[in-house]
């Protein structure tokens, strides 16, 4: 069915179409058209954030906690700047985003224009893939376009650039379903060769670990499902990226928590010792492996990714199989069942033993404290006084972000929201927003630090404007508490510009912004204060006053192995002994 | 083996003794912005382009090839390969160093300046290279060279001494033998 529109009336129709319900954005000189055709229509509704930044991670928490693309809408030059970290966010995460910017009329790129950037050029490396719209008769094929590039394959955030004047430009339209992109058609399924050499190594390993990552999830829920059947046919021990936290749930008897840099002792001597690591969905990535000369030296590696250019990027697998995690990870389930497989018994009940072992180590376990709040304990607290609730947990990022990975369990995919390859400090309450606009009725929490929610406290009007009950849950040490960290281990304890001073009274700015603040310093009444933060209907900040030199642990230091963790005991009164742990060379990694 | 490993072909650590050559093949969509794409991975990326072609080869379909001449250990060399296959508007990357017997062919313009003797051993030298003069004056001459790029090495070499003005070089255009698309 073909109809005559204007290029704005096109964008807001192949959004319709695309099933999209929620628009990120805010507007300008470039965007008008599109905002008008916006405003004459009721089944897209616009969410207006007060900075484009925060469009693109709201943008992100919908699309991590729904599975659907996110959108956004920005308008030229400035608009699509703003926008730029939260693009490069969802590339570093394979976050499915369109990001619509406005661009000046065709007649004036190049000019040097009122509010015109190369945004093409600008973006190009920070998209999966982008689009400068040239003429009306590409504009239906370019926007199907995006939404496929966006959720195929590994997915990115892809850039649609509208110059005002084919905004205006009248066209024909018609309705496209299942566009794909002439060349790009990722392959979904492994090949099955490999898939039966994978599990005749599964079977005959003697001490074997699922590596799990964001791809997982990304795979949609069925991955999860088929991973935890997976791991319950085989017995193996799970362990998971920060990206890929809830694909097999905490409560599980063969999960190890997450591995590296704070990760866990098990996992990551797991990870050392294993003979044969199967790493679904997940890219070897450096905060994982640690030293890499040193990374699991003994083990077989199965690498299964939808992208080649993970596999042998970092470090050399013996297996590569390149599909989609959900595709293999059945195809593993049928073929181990259908040749009914065995595992050697005697060595895996020896490998769970060991592990039993390091699990019993309690590495995450901390000194708490009855006169001032450990930031680990809150967590906790948070942890068993939401578990039972409908709950989605976002983050900043930062020492709060890893204790919220450490303390906060998750049973489900897609509940946890966390910049993970960026390291996006201000991702959590846009995120919050985005999450909550998509689940209205759920419990969302944003776990933060007192430094980094400044970076996009302004979102509060958002939540405000759209009566989202966000909750923030800020662990206030007053410091940056990671850069403290290192300045601590790394630079003799000089804390050049890591102190959080003149903080704004986190209460007072609640209730400016017309939200509820809560502020808790005293264990004894964290329980009563959190729970008055769940029951209350609104957004609110709770300021949570944890102490103030906590050191985030365990930790891999820099340049060291798996097998060469910081432990807390080892480093509790002696801070400052770390400093000689990490070598000259550790200190120049990041 | 070093405590941190050199991932990066940035990294001045990152040996150069394993270093290879290899000439890529790759399709694209003749669309803007396509070799800014290509261009922007090896410069992010700190990857080598030791010469670069492009040109249209099917006009109805507007695909255009790349051709590539890199330089990296082997992983590198994967990795480029790869990370061009992502690239959405890429068809397709052949490496046809791995594939072997690839022909590789290379333009160059040499502008030589000279009188007496020195202009009868240009052109004579020119003759016995297989170059053909176009472009000529009392003084000077233009000599056009097709050939693999280590014969215009060669050639540029021998006229240096004999009044070398300037020259320009198409890069390299390669090609697998044999009757199928690489």
């Amino acid at each position: 069915m073909s109809k005559q529109m204007t290029g704005a009336e096109m964008v807001v129709t192949a959004l319709k179409d695309q099933g999209v319900d929620t628009v990120f954005g805010y507007p300008g000189g470039a965007v008008l058209p599109i905002y008008d055709a916006l405003f004459q229509q009721d089944f897209v509704q616009h969410v207006l954030v007060r900075h484009e930044q925060g469009a693109a991670h709201a943008a992100e928490g919908y699309a991590r906690s729904t599975g659907k693309v996110g959108v956004l809408l920005v308008t030229s030059g400035p608009g699509a700047t703003n926008a730029i970290t939260g693009l490069t966010d969802a590339l570093l995460d394979s976050i499915p985003l369109v990001c619509l910017t406005g661009q000046v009329p065709t007649h004036l790129i190049g000019s040097d224009a009122f509010q015109e950037c190369d945004t093409v050029g600008i973006t190009r490396h920070c998209t999966k893939h982008n689009y400068l719209v040239r003429s009306i008769e590409d504009l239906p094929r370019i926007l199907h376009e995006a939404f496929y590039v966006a959720r195929s394959g590994r997915p990115g955030p892809v850039v649609v650039d509208l110059p005002k004047d084919i905004q205006f430009a009248l066209g024909t339209y018609s309705a496209q379903k299942n566009v794909q992109h002439k060349t790009y058609q990722p392959k979904l399924k492994g090949d099955m060769d490999k898939i039966r050499q994978a599990v005749e190594m599964m079977a005959a390993a003697k001490k074997p670990v699922f590596y799990t990552g964001g791809g997982v999830i990304n795979a949609g829920p069925m991955a999860s499902e088929l991973l935890r059947e997976l791991v319950k046919l085989t017995n193996f021990p799970v362990t998971s990226t920060l990206m890929g936290l809830g694909a097999y749930p905490a409560s599980g008897e063969n999960w190890l928590g997450m591995l590296g840099m704070h990760g866990t002792y098990e996992a990551n001597h797991t990870m050392h010792d294993c003979d044969l690591m199967i790493a679904v969905g997940s890219r070897f990535d450096d905060r994982i492996t640690g030293r890499l000369d040193a990374f699991s030296p003994g083990s077989k590696k199965i690498h299964i990714d939808i992208d080649p250019s993970s596999i042998n990027k970092n470090v050399k697998v013996d297996l590569p199989i390149i599909g989609d995690c959900a595709h293999v990870l059945e195809d593993m389930v049928r073929l181990w069942r259908s040749e009914a497989k065995q595992v050697d018994q005697t060595a895996l009940g020896e490998w769970w033993e060991q592990i039993n072992e390091w699990r019993a180590r309690n590495s995450l376990g901390f000194h708490n404290s009855k006169a001032v709040i450990k930031p680990q304990h809150a967590v906790q607290r948070l942890y068993e006084l939401t578990k039972n609730r409908d709950t989605y947990i976002t983050t900043e990022v930062g020492q709060h972000q890893m204790w919220a990975a450490q303390h906060y369990h998750f049973e489900e995919p897609n509940r946890w929201m966390t910049s993970g390859g960026l390291g996006t400090m201000g991702y959590g309450l846009p995120a919050a927003i985005g999450v909550q606009m998509a689940h209205p009725e759920s419990l969302v929490i944003d776990i933060a630090g007192e430094a980094s929610i400044l970076m996009n406290i302004q979102e509060m009007s958002t939540a405000k404007q759209y009566r989202l009950p966000v909750k923030i849950f800020i662990l206030n040490n007053e410091y940056m508490g990671m850069v403290r960290q290192w300045q601590e281990l790394l630079h003799g304890g000089r804390y050049s510009n890591s102190y959080s001073e003149a903080l704004p009274d986190f209460v007072k700015l609640a209730e400016a912004y017309g939200a509820h603040g809560i502020r808790c310093s005293d264990p004894a009444d964290l329980d009563r204060a959190i729970q008055e933060m769940i029951d209350y209907p609104g957004a609110v900040i709770f300021d949570c006053v944890v102490a103030k030199e906590e050191n985030c642990f365990p930790m891999i230091p820099s340049g060291k192995a798996h097998n060469e963790m910081i432990l807390l005991d080892l480093s509790d009164d002696a801070g400052l002994e770390i400093g000689s742990i990490i070598d000259e060379k550790g200190k120049m990694l990041v | 083996m070093n405590a941190i490993v050199a991932l990066s072909p940035y990294s001045s650590s990152a040996g150069k003794t394993n270093h290879e050559r290899h000439t890529l093949s790759v399709l694209v969509d003749n669309e803007p912005g396509v070799l800014a794409r290509v261009v922007g991975l090896f410069s992010g990326r700190g990857y080598n382009i030791e010469s670069l072609t492009v040109a249209e080869v099917a006009h109805v379909e507007r695909w255009s090839r790349i051709t590539i001449v890199t330089t990296g250990s082997p992983a590198a060399i994967e990795q480029i390969s790869h990370q061009l296959e992502r690239i959405v508007p890429i068809h397709k990357v052949v490496d046809l160093t791995l594939e072997g017997r690839a022909i590789e062919r290379e333009l160059a313009m040499i502008k030589v300046r000279g009188k007496g003797e020195n202009r009868v051993e240009a052109l004579r030298l020119g003759e016995a290279f297989k170059a053909k003069v176009i472009d000529a004056t009392l003084e000077s001459f233009i000599f056009e060279l097709t050939g693999a790029p280590q014969k215009i090495d060669d050639f540029v070499e021998l006229m240096r001494p004999l009044g070398l003005v300037e020259l320009t070089r198409t890069g390299v255009a390669a090609i697998a033998r044999g009757p199928e698309a690489s």
